[in-house]
């Protein structure tokens, strides 16, 4: 049903014709003595859907608040299409935003407030109607027009806010941690909504998430972002599997963090020597390997591979996957291993047992020098 | 409606109820112990004093006839009397209150003064709440703390300050004198000290509504295209309102019952309702300074009403919102 009225309202507004892409070039802000930003240079492409991701205070909100006209930059520019907004104020930059706590007007009724846009561009009363009409179809809140804010439950507030973005016809639809303020249920539908949503309006979009499982589901692209600096810029997949740095690699899901050294072409792990020919020099040097867990198998011979020995302390097989906490023999390193929920029946592991851990992938840092996977 | 922890929680609430007993009543009795003896009786007073002294004269001319007309059983014209008492009680009230020309024009000028104050306050309130709560800025803590300032100065001393300022021998007086212009003695110099025992108010009420709302809103109306006087008055002003009236009522209270600084700056030339009430009492006029005195309560009882009728409605508003059903999560 959302579908239908989605691909109605796509075909009646058209939004294609004002989608735009935003490029970004050397943008700082400092609050105080606070460096926000440093230096940000990025590229939105036309009618993409891309996520700004980051751990708090990475900077990601207020590189929003930028794109938006919301905050000023000390030095940098915006641009939207090639054009140079970055002295136009937020109302003449024609962009949806939408607040990470909704900022609905709370003395207006849904209706009001989805119009509002409109109402202060002087537009005409019959348009008005006709364009909130089709607004609440959209976002599935046709019989609660005459609501307030405050009757509205967080997911149906969360979509008004959206529909009163989308109002004003905007270039670029900015969300500032869209699903943050929802739970769990409904922070999942709305993600799927949203994604089919931008699939229809094709408007190019931004959005601000910390939850890397939420940018990975609705984004094309993903921005990590780190402490004021963009710290690589790719599809989820890309991102997820080629990390740039140990940021992103630790960042970006569950990983077990060693610490070992690199030498003579070899990366040593406890017992574990793994190749590393980017290391050719004698003279041995700190690293950090990191280990995914879903990325690591259990077996119960050693087969000749590189293997670490380890005892189960844990099991946790409940859901799809089986998450088994193990201790190498002789550093007593904690070790998280997830199995497939048919590799663990096939091995039929118990606790105490005593095992090898042997990596189908591994990632070695060297002062962050590019990674190298076996 | 039916949901099974109600019953519990309404027997509960009956149990609280019931305990306390002699407390509760102990309570009750010395709160309308107080709330009678200090204001209800002294509020009935002055309705009665200021009709009783013309009821007294009529007893006083008619009381002998009266007696010697109806002997022993009068009980059939006793009701004509106390007509005629009450009537002349009444019309001995009207011409206290509007026959004494001074009387009269003190209640134009209380008109006049209170709701320009009110008007200045309104301006002076949203602005400055405006700025302490949108802007952080050096010294902002010392203006909030500089707006609470006339809540603390006694009133005769802010009239002494006009004096300072405009009296001839003020700082602009000289210039006033050139220029032929007065503030002093008359409604400039009694707006101004009633602006400024009353500056507190409205402001006072908007900084905590304000900051409680955040710019949030605002911001939102912002990016949405709205300019700056569309925020204001669509979105700033809409969400202010109650707290904006709520300060107006108080102020305009405050405003009409002022009397130490518009005292000193009146200097007995230009009396308002306040300073009239203590001129007639201080001429053992009774009649007239109650008459005065019951115009300006009344206004007091009908800013209480407004109060009352507002927050009713606000109350209602927001039961009549929460009444509606809200519909399953889709």
């Amino acid at each position: 049903m959302l579908r239908q009225t989605s691909e109605q309202f796509s075909e009646q507004v058209n939004l294609q014709d004002f989608a735009m892409s935003i490029s970004i070039q050397n943008i700082s802000k400092t609050f105080g003595n606070f460096k926000a930003l440093d230096n940000v240079s990025l590229h939105v492409p036309n009618g993409s859907l891309v996520a700004l991701l980051g751990p708090s205070g990475s900077g990601k909100t207020t590189l929003l608040r930028i794109i938006a006209g919301l905050e000023s930059a000390e030095s940098g520019n915006v641009e939207y299409h090639g054009e140079d907004v970055t002295h136009r104020a937020a109302g003449e930059r024609n962009v949806g935003f939408v607040f990470q706590h909704y900022a609905l007007f709370r003395h207006m009724n849904v209706f009001e407030n989805i119009a509002f846009g409109m109402r202060v561009r002087k537009r005409a009363k019959e348009e008005i109607t006709k364009r909130v009409r089709e607004l609440l179809s959209l976002v599935r809140l046709e019989n609660l027009e005459r609501r307030y804010p405050s009757q509205l439950s967080g997911g149906q507030r969360q979509r008004v806010a959206l529909a009163r973005a989308l109002a004003i016809e905007p270039k670029v639809l900015l969300l500032d941690e869209p699903f943050g303020a929802l739970d769990a249920k409904v922070r999942q539908e709305l993600r799927q909504w949203l994604r089919r949503l931008h699939d229809e309006i094709h408007t190019t979009s931004v959005f601000v998430t910390h939850d890397q499982e939420e940018a990975f589901e609705v984004a094309d692209e993903v921005v990590v972002m780190n402490k004021g600096r963009i710290e690589q810029v790719g599809s989820p997949q890309e991102v997820f599997d080629h990390p740039a740095n140990t940021f992103v690699m630790d960042f970006l899901g569950n990983v077990n963090v060693f610490h070992g050294r690199v030498q003579a072409g070899f990366a040593h792990l406890g017992s574990l020597a793994l190749d590393y020919p980017e290391y050719p020099h004698d003279q041995s040097s700190p690293a950090v390997v990191y280990m995914r867990p879903h990325e690591l198998d259990i077996e119960r011979l050693s087969n000749g591979r590189p293997h670490l020995a380890a005892e189960i302390v844990r099991i946790q097989a409940a859901g799809a996957v089986a998450r088994i906490g193990l201790q190498t023999a002789g550093d007593n390193l904690a070790i998280q291993v997830d199995l497939s929920a048919s590799r663990f029946a096939e091995l039929g592991l118990k606790n105490g047992e005593k095992v090898f851990i042997a990596p189908k992938r591994v990632r070695v840092f060297v002062d962050r020098s590019p990674e190298y996977v076996i | 409606m039916h949901s099974p922890s109600k019953p519990s929680g309404e027997s509960l609430r009956r149990g609280l109820r019931e305990e306390p007993g002699w407390v509760k009543w102990t309570l009750i009795l010395i709160a309308v112990s107080i709330v009678s003896v200090l204001i209800l009786i002294p509020v009935i007073h002055v309705f009665y004093s200021a009709i009783a002294p013309g009821v007294e004269d009529y007893w006083y001319e008619h009381g002998g006839d009266v007696a010697t007309e109806s002997g022993a059983t009068g009980s059939a014209s006793s009701d004509g009397n106390w007509f005629g008492a009450l009537r002349q009680g009444f019309s001995a009230y009207y011409d206290n209150l509007f026959l004494d020309v001074k009387t009269r024009q003190s209640i134009v000028r209380t008109l006049i003064v209170a709701p320009s104050a009110v008007l200045l306050n309104i301006v002076f309130g949203i602005a400055a709440a405006w700025a302490v709560t949108r802007f952080r800025f050096p010294g902002r803590t010392v203006l909030i703390s500089l707006i609470d300032l006339p809540f603390a100065i006694s009133p005769v001393v802010a009239g002494l300050m006009l004096v300072l300022i405009f009296g001839a021998q003020g700082y602009f007086g000289e210039w006033l004198q050139e220029h032929n212009m007065q503030v002093l003695f008359g409604l400039p110099g009694l707006i101004l000290a009633t602006t400024f025992v009353t500056l507190p108010f409205v402001a006072r009420e908007l900084i905590p509504v304000m900051e409680a709302i955040g710019s949030d809103e605002e911001v939102a109306a912002v990016s949405l295209g709205a300019n700056g006087w569309q925020v204001f008055w669509h979105i700033t002003i809409p969400n202010i309102k109650w707290g904006l009236l709520y300060g107006v009522i108080l102020c305009n209270a405050r405003a009409m019952g002022e009397f130490g600084a518009v005292y000193v700056v009146s200097a007995n030339r230009a009396d308002t309702m306040p300073l009239r009430i203590n001129q007639l009492f201080m001429e053992s006029n009774d009649a007239g300074s109650f008459a005065v005195a019951s115009v300006l309560t009344s206004l007091a009882l009908v800013s209480l009403l407004a109060k009352v009728i507002l927050e009713r409605k606000t109350r209602k508003q927001m039961a009549e919102a929460a009444r509606m059903e809200i519909p399953a999560e889709v």
